[in-house]
């Protein structure tokens, strides 16, 4: 098992060093211009003068190197020197990963931005995981009974209605009509009392809804059909013909032996939430990491999204080997060797 | 006597009760809502509008334009003017006399070292500042004493009034960043999150990308302002859900720049608790011509201008250029596009008043038949599928503009007139981001105008357009040599119209340069070297309860925010 993971964890790393290469490159290609969105009314020398000062064009492999240092040793040092008080000698005049955009660290942004997207799409998706594998489970012990009938068209509703309609129509009926919830996240909000505690649950009840509608629908589909892979099983029929009670073959048995390709959807998914729902944090102005990406998009903020991106193949990769890890606990007969 | 007392009583009352309306912070909390997030509140380092408008509640500049374009001293005493001597007889200086009575918000004196310092700040080539041009021609700015500023410029400058003046060249404090200059500019976050400034607000928190909070400053000048004791500024989201949040739930007091369907604008508007307020600048959506070869076949000469020596095989002949013009109905773009947020205009200068020229009005009357005659005339003869044919080579053009809704309606709406003319049309949009951008890499950016026509908006800073109309000259031209950064995207070259530039730059009267900008625009108009579309407004909407606004085009809409205030 410890031989496995250091294998895995070796392997990991030219991987990662590889992707973030990859990332790099297809970034540097693609076109696009941080002066790009600057008012027409700046002249053209002026434009030139701010990439100068940005850096933008510098030769390819001078900037991955400038960024893989701040990236791999720069910010390291500064998180620990953060977090502990620490600081290292002889280090003062390193550099941060600046975002384009802002000029100010890429890490501070994404240390800014992350509790409300862990509140409102790691909210969303506990939420979907803990109402899809009790309704998965359920219609699947019950295939085509009503309740399975129904179950099916939600999800179906669910899964194929994109949340940047379902979000609008949330809003036009709660915010605007019934003028329950408000339409705009208040990521300044602290909450520190029952009052600032109510209006914190108000403003993620929409966001999260309209999310983890989404995600249960997508998960209970497929708790379902592993379900009905594993009900029909031989080994099932031993367990009834021992005399074990139903409850316990269903939960002890059958939906032991689904989990274990749930548990890697479930593993896999969540990097996903580390990035946020971009179309959802939009349209409820979250302001979360998905923003903070698809808006480093729309302005050529290479570094920042350069950054997050990396980030999550990091997450991607170590999701995966942790996926892996979990089969071992859930089926016995998976052996690392 | 009873009377008497009565009446004193009541006069006392509302002697208090006006002391007390007119106190700093009464008003609570303004939300304002801007669907682009500030991304930063230097100024000097912004990457758009956002970020200027973002700033210009903290930071101040020595003069302000006011809504009809005229001046108003913010942290001046007056305004200079030759009369007055603050600007020199050969106009090679200017002298600025500053307020001595205003004080930063962490209570040290604003003085005339500050403006000197924002001035080395800027022209320092290292630090990229986007309001580098504001500091053009000027040759020293010094101190004369604490509270008087006098800069020098190497030419004779008719409108010396950009340095120090606006929205984007406002007064930095010297003593916060002093160990910003060049390079250093990028790394001071600190600095760039939370200027100092004079203005009625500070800044409280800073969240990049996401949200602003302001609170009344204490030390400002005036003691009953602001109204407002805080301001947020919340970023994200787009602009039909912005608009609504003003116009329909009531969430946000002000929503900025919001170019949304005008039929679902006043859908939101009838919900009765805000409404639309907009002003008019110079920014016009037009059609650029191409005035170059961009065949690919070219190579390396594609789009270039070789001294006239590669012209467009197509748009070359002025009578093309008209006939394309006359075919379009102005009046139905600007009721589908804009609605009460635009204009029909046939002048790519509709702005200042004393600008506009009223010499180009017919464009506004559409006329098939007549553009079909003019093509006829030019030798270009329809061909069996309707396509207009001349010497083998097929009437065809490429036709490109960055993604917007409106404006890929537009082109829609005008391939379709074209396509009566017996005008093959491609259509082409491309990401704002690389459109706009000057990646000399990319094939699709505005500058190397690889296409036959283009379409986008663009204005003048300001109300003074010299530098503006100084666009279409033949030394502005962009190619190669200047990797595409030229301003005049579509190589067109007219000695006569480089002339009236140089004489532009001679002449002082406002009068005679109203003239010579008229016969500039006329030129650029009737040649046909650009076809303005739609005068567009700024749009923003503000509660009902919002009272004091003036919005305005030529500096920041929020130039007042100091009289702002609550109504019933």
């Amino acid at each position: 098992m410890a031989r496995f993971l250091v294998r895995r964890l070796l392997v990991a790393i030219p991987t990662l060093i590889a992707i973030s290469f990859i990332i790099f490159a297809v970034l540097d290609l693609a076109p696009g211009d941080p002066t790009g969105n600057l008012p027409l009314t700046i002249p053209a020398e002026v434009r030139e003068q701010v990439r100068r000062s940005l850096g933008v064009d510098d030769p390819f492999l001078i900037k991955y190197a400038k960024w893989a240092r701040q990236f791999f040793v720069y910010e390291p040092i500064s998180l620990f020197e953060n977090a502990t008080g620490i600081t290292f000698p002889g280090q003062e005049g390193r550099l941060r990963i600046l975002s384009w955009q802002t000029r100010s660290p890429v890490s501070d942004l994404i240390v800014q931005r992350l509790p409300q997207t862990l509140w409102v799409v790691g909210l969303a998706y506990l939420l979907g995981i803990v109402i899809a594998i009790p309704v998965g489970v359920y219609s699947a012990y019950r295939q085509y009974s009503i309740f399975d009938q129904v179950g099916t068209l939600v999800s179906m509703i669910g899964f194929s209605v994109p949340t940047f309609f379902t979000g609008l129509l949330a809003i036009i009926v709660f915010s605007v009509h019934l003028k329950w919830f408000p339409s705009i996240y208040d990521t300044t909000l602290v909450v520190r009392d029952w009052p600032s505690f109510v209006q914190q649950l108000r403003q993620m009840i929409m966001p999260v809804t309209v999310l983890a509608f989404f995600n249960a629908s997508q998960l209970s589909r497929f708790m379902r059909s592993t379900m009905l892979d594993n009900i029909h099983q031989d080994y099932a029929r031993t367990a009834r013909s021992k005399g074990l009670k139903e409850r316990v073959v269903i939960l002890q048995h059958v939906l032991r032996n689904s989990l274990i390709p749930v548990v890697t959807l479930i593993a896999l998914g969540i990097p996903g939430v580390f990035t946020g729902a971009i179309i959802t944090e939009q349209i409820f102005r979250v302001n979360g990491l998905g923003d903070l990406l698809i808006r480093g998009i729309y302005n050529s903020d290479i570094p920042l999204v350069q950054t997050i991106t990396f980030m999550f193949a990091v997450l991607i990769v170590f999701f995966n080997i942790l996926a892996d890890v979990a089969y071992g606990y859930l089926d016995p007969r998976i052996r690392y060797v | 006597m009873k009377f008497l007392r009565t009446i004193i009583l009541i006069v006392g009352l509302l002697a208090l009760m006006g002391t007390s309306l007119a106190q700093r912070g009464r008003d609570g909390n303004l939300d304002l809502l801007y669907w682009q997030a500030v991304s930063i509140l230097n100024p000097y380092l912004s990457g758009g509008t956002k970020d200027i408008y973002g700033s210009s509640i903290v930071l101040e500049p020595l003069a302000r334009y006011a809504p009809d374009g005229s001046f108003v001293p913010f942290l001046a005493a007056e305004i200079p003017t030759v009369e007055n001597g603050g600007i020199a007889e050969d106009l090679t200086s200017i002298t600025w006399k500053l307020r001595d009575d205003v004080v930063w918000s962490d209570g040290t004196p604003f003085t005339a070292a500050d403006v000197v310092f924002t001035g080395e700040y800027c022209m320092n080539d290292e630090a990229g500042c986007t309001a580098r041009n504001f500091f053009n021609d000027i040759e020293s700015i010094e101190a004369l004493d604490d509270h008087t500023v006098h800069i020098t410029f190497s030419v004779p400058k008719p409108f010396p009034y950009s340095a120090f003046v606006s929205a984007e060249s406002p007064i930095l404090q010297r003593a916060q960043f002093a160990d910003c200059i060049g390079v250093r500019a990028q790394a001071c976050s600190a600095q760039n999150f939370g200027p100092i400034g004079t203005g009625p607000f500070v800044v409280r928190d800073f969240r990049p990308n996401d949200v602003v909070t302001y609170e009344a400053n204490e030390l400002f000048r005036e003691a009953d302002k602001p109204a407002f004791q805080t301001v947020t500024l919340k970023g994200g989201g787009d602009a039909a859900s912005a608009a609504r949040a003003v116009l329909e739930t009531g969430e946000a007091d002000w929503a900025w720049n919001l170019q949304v369907d005008p039929v679902v604008l006043a859908q939101m508007e009838a919900a009765g608790i805000g409404q639309l307020t907009s002003s008019f600048g110079t920014s016009v959506e037009r059609i650029l011509v191409n005035f170059t070869n961009v065949d690919a076949s070219l190579g390396n000469d594609r789009g270039e201008y070789m001294d006239g020596n590669n012209p467009h095989p197509i748009l070359a002949d002025l009578r093309v250029r008209q006939a394309l013009s006359m075919a379009i109905d102005r009046e139905i773009l600007v009721e589908i596009g804009y609605g009460p947020t635009g204009t029909t205009t046939c002048n790519i200068i509709p702005a200042p008043e004393i600008y506009a020229s009223s010499a180009n009005d017919d464009c506004l009357m559409q006329d098939v038949e007549g553009a079909n005659a003019l093509l006829d005339e030019a030798g270009w003869e329809r061909g069996a599928d309707g396509v207009r044919v001349k010497d083998g080579r097929r009437f065809s053009l490429l036709y490109q503009t960055s993604t917007n809704a409106v404006r890929q309606d537009f082109q829609a709406l005008i391939k379709e007139w074209w396509e009566e003319l017996g005008v093959e049309v491609e259509l082409r949009n491309i990401d704002a981001g690389v459109f706009f951008g000057n990646d000399p890499s990319s094939p699709d950016t505005y500058g190397k105008f690889w296409a036959d026509v283009q379409m986008f908006t663009s204005s003048a800073a300001g109300t003074d357009v010299e530098a503006y109309a100084n666009r279409w000259t033949c030394g502005e031209i962009s190619g190669r040599q200047n990797q595409w950064l030229g301003n005049n995207q579509h190589r067109w070259c007219e000695s006569e119209y480089d002339a009236l530039s140089d004489q532009l730059a001679q002449t002082v009267d406002i009068d005679e340069r109203a003239e010579l900008i008229k016969a500039m625009n006329d030129m650029l108009v009737q040649d046909v070297a650009v076809m303005p579309l739609v005068h567009r407004a700024d749009v923003s909407a503000r509660a009902n309860s919002l009272m004091g606004t003036q919005k305005q085009s030529w500096d920041s809409e929020l130039w007042n925010i100091a009289d702002w205030y609550r109504g019933q």
